[in-house]
């Protein structure tokens, strides 16, 4: 229940905007998606971006997967199937590919994802899943192809996540990798800061910067 | 070592760097439009932080636009909220913005360039990932998530990890009928979707520099689509003279001084890449897409590749196309030739030289819709619109319409559109739909055939008016 509310309050504060909520460490079982090159009009189709705050958008992420043409649910999609839940979504390579709407962030974050696990992210998803606390992780092709098999093949296995260690394991096994993260990204991940507040710590320098251009 | 293209306009906008962390890069240019704003302003008005140089950011309304009768009240409670939203935020913050109707409105990244505001050795951000379109013009050009969005607006400055370096040089003639958009298609077909990715990208050798401006934006615009942030192509008397008398072009002395030190800019000979690929102009065909990413392309000659991967086949069975097999001849009854890849005059004079004199096939619906209003008057002055409409092709109103149809401009489901845009993802023009992904060539000859068909066969009897 505890970890409930935890759970509430960071979605909230994350989607709020404000200074983001810390992320050291998460044990969560995981959904696969066993998808290559998932695009962020997969993740969330551009007929739901009208709205214009960040909250909504968790009931709409993968929609049109999750439903059929006439808003029935899919069952065969992996986010539908009872059997998966968790924090933790497990995706093929090239995650997040296309555009650079952060709704795919708002989108995941809403849905109640608070890690997703990669062979490899696109640039821009990248950054805007760090601006909001999602924490990509990216692992080894083979590390991801264990991953999969194992969630697909024991749903209620959980999945640790240390950030401070930078490491991915499979509870209650010796299977395990480390992964990278910028340092930077790192220490703002692990103390909830934002860009925003670095670079207003800067304003004198950018104006010093802005009177020296003689062009 | 000698620089890249790319080093020396970062070099110049360093502000200051983290230790063993990012740069804090200076932002010349803001461009926003309706979407991937309003939670930016949101957030800074609830910190109570102010916008820091409204005078570097540029406002227009595109994504979410009608493209008929834009002179009414926009029906769509959401859309029309959208963009009252975007008026009030510019409005409250001294931000100059091309709202809907206005002359100068039309897609970021048509109206910008046209309107002189794009200029080499910038650095430019939009909410948007075709941003990389700005590149044609040796500017670092790139696309940033509303979180960004609003750092800019707080700072003028984004905090960056400096990319890696990657070159692309395609050197030789292209071969009559060959589009920049062919030429695009062919590198991404061969280099995957996320080659790019963590480079910058520059396009060089003499195919670019033979192109126009609008080649090569439509050239820079799908850098992203094979996971580059973004492209550039060094400035040279092409983009100087593209520049020159544009309403926010620098003018007399200023430009003459601003000339000498583009003139600086392009790459020297002893620079280093991190990765460079090398190609042939002569083994460039026209392209198509069969699948659902921009890297799943082909000569429009070839058929289909065959593999096994479980990815490749659940593309293959959303399009409903099978390995092995050729599109030509596949029947298409939808036609959009627009979008910020190739929507300015150029690809639409393209277009209107194949299709004069010809009608459209019965089956098809073909829609035209410029990047801009200056766009549109153009195709109106130079008699193109009599010309289209003769055709039986619908003339539309600027914006980005069936790229993304995130307004009425939706292609049906199971359909398939041969779409002159940059994306064929999934339900990517409306739930459902099937997109190929072409020149705007390819795609007048579809409307007028009714299906695919071969252009190469006729290319030899044609006059193409491009690069
Ligand atoms: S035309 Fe398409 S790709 Fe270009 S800005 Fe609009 S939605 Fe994005």
């Amino acid at each position: 229940m505890l970890d409930k509310i935890k759970n509430i309050n960071k979605k909230i504060s994350a989607l709020a905007g404000s200074s983001m909520e810390k992320f050291t460490t998460l044990t969560s079982r995981a959904i696969p998606l066993a998808i290559e090159n998932v695009d962020t009009d997969q993740i969330i189709p551009a007929r739901f971006l009208k709205t214009t705050d960040k909250q909504g958008f968790g009931d709409n992420v993968f929609r049109d997967w999750r439903f059929d043409k006439h808003g029935s649910i899919n069952k065969n999609f992996s986010l539908n199937n009872p059997k998966y839940s968790g924090s933790i979504l497990v995706a093929g390579d090239n995650f997040g590919c296309g555009s650079s709407r952060e709704h795919a962030a708002w989108a995941l974050i809403g849905y109640g994802f608070e890690v997703i696990v990669s062979s490899f992210f696109a640039d821009i998803f990248k950054g805007n899943a760090l601006n909001n606390g999602l924490l990509p992780v990216q692992v080894s092709e083979g590390f991801l192809k264990t991953l999969l098999e194992t969630v697909e093949a024991h749903p209620e296995t959980n999945i640790e996540v240390n950030l401070e260690n930078q490491t991915i394991s499979i509870a209650n096994s010796d299977v395990s990798e480390s992964f990278d993260i910028d340092t930077y990204k790192k220490t703002c991940m692990i103390n909830g800061y934002g860009d925003i507040d670095y670079l207003l710590s800067k304003k004198e320098q950018i104006e010093a910067f802005e009177a020296e251009q003689t062009l | 070592m000698g620089k890249t293209l790319f080093d020396k306009v970062w070099d110049a906008h360093v502000v200051n760097s983290v230790q063993n962390g990012p740069q804090v890069l200076y932002i010349d240019k803001h461009l926003i439009h309706e979407v991937t704003s309003p939670q930016a302003f949101n957030e800074l008005e609830a910190r109570g932080i102010p916008v820091f140089r409204p005078n570097q950011i540029v406002a227009t309304a595109d994504h979410n636009t009608p493209t008929l009768n834009q002179d009414l009240p926009i029906k769509d409670e959401l859309s029309r909220k959208q963009l009252e939203q975007l008026s009030e935020n510019c409005a409250k913050n001294g931000i100059t913005l091309y709202e809907l109707g206005h002359k100068y409105n039309g897609i970021v990244h048509v109206m910008a360039p046209e309107l002189g505001i794009t200029q080499p050795g910038m650095t430019m951000v939009c909410g948007d990932s075709h941003t990389s379109t700005h590149g044609a013009f040796g500017t670092i050009a790139f696309g940033i998530g509303t979180s960004q969005v609003a750092q800019v607006f707080a700072s003028q400055c984004l905090l960056l990890t400096k990319p890696k370096s990657l070159r692309v040089t395609v050197n030789g003639k292209l071969k009559n009928g060959v589009l920049p958009k062919d030429v695009i298609l062919y590198i991404i077909s061969k280099l995957g979707t996320n080659s790019g990715t963590g480079y910058f990208c520059e396009y060089a050798g003499d195919v670019f520099e033979n192109m126009s401006m609008e080649g090569r934006m439509t050239v820079c615009n799908m850098s992203i689509e094979m996971g580059a942030r973004g492209g550039m192509i060094a400035p040279d008397d092409t983009t100087f003279e593209y520049v020159k008398g544009r309403k926010f072009a620098p003018q007399g002395k200023d430009l003459d001084k601003k000339v000498t030190y583009w003139k600086t800019l392009p790459t020297d000979a002893d620079a280093v890449f991190d990765k460079e690929y090398v190609f042939d102009a002569e083994d460039i065909e026209p392209m198509v897409t069969y699948g659902t990413n921009p890297g799943m392309g082909i000569k429009i000659s070839e058929t289909i590749p065959v593999d096994d991967n479980a990815s490749f086949k659940k593309s293959l069975e959303y399009m409903n196309f099978a390995a092995g097999e050729s599109l030509i001849n596949k029947p298409i009854n939808f036609v959009f030739i627009g979008s910020c890849t190739n929507s300015r005059i150029e690809d639409f004079r393209v277009a209107a030289n194949f299709i004069k004199g010809k009608q459209k096939a019965d089956n098809v619906t073909a829609w035209l819709v410029p990047g801009s209003k200056q766009v549109e008057a153009q195709i109106i002055e130079e008699g193109l619109k009599g010309i289209f409409e003769n055709a039986g092709f619908e003339l539309r109103q600027p914006g980005c319409s069936a790229c993304l149809a995130m307004n009425d401009d939706k292609i049906p489901q199971g359909e398939y559109c041969v779409s002159t845009s940059n994306r064929n993802f999934e339900g990517r023009q409306g739930q459902g739909s099937r997109t190929i992904l072409a020149s705007p060539l390819v795609a007048a000859a579809t409307a007028v055939a009714g299906k695919i068909v071969d252009v190469t066969k006729d290319i030899e009897t044609l006059e193409i008016v491009s690069h």
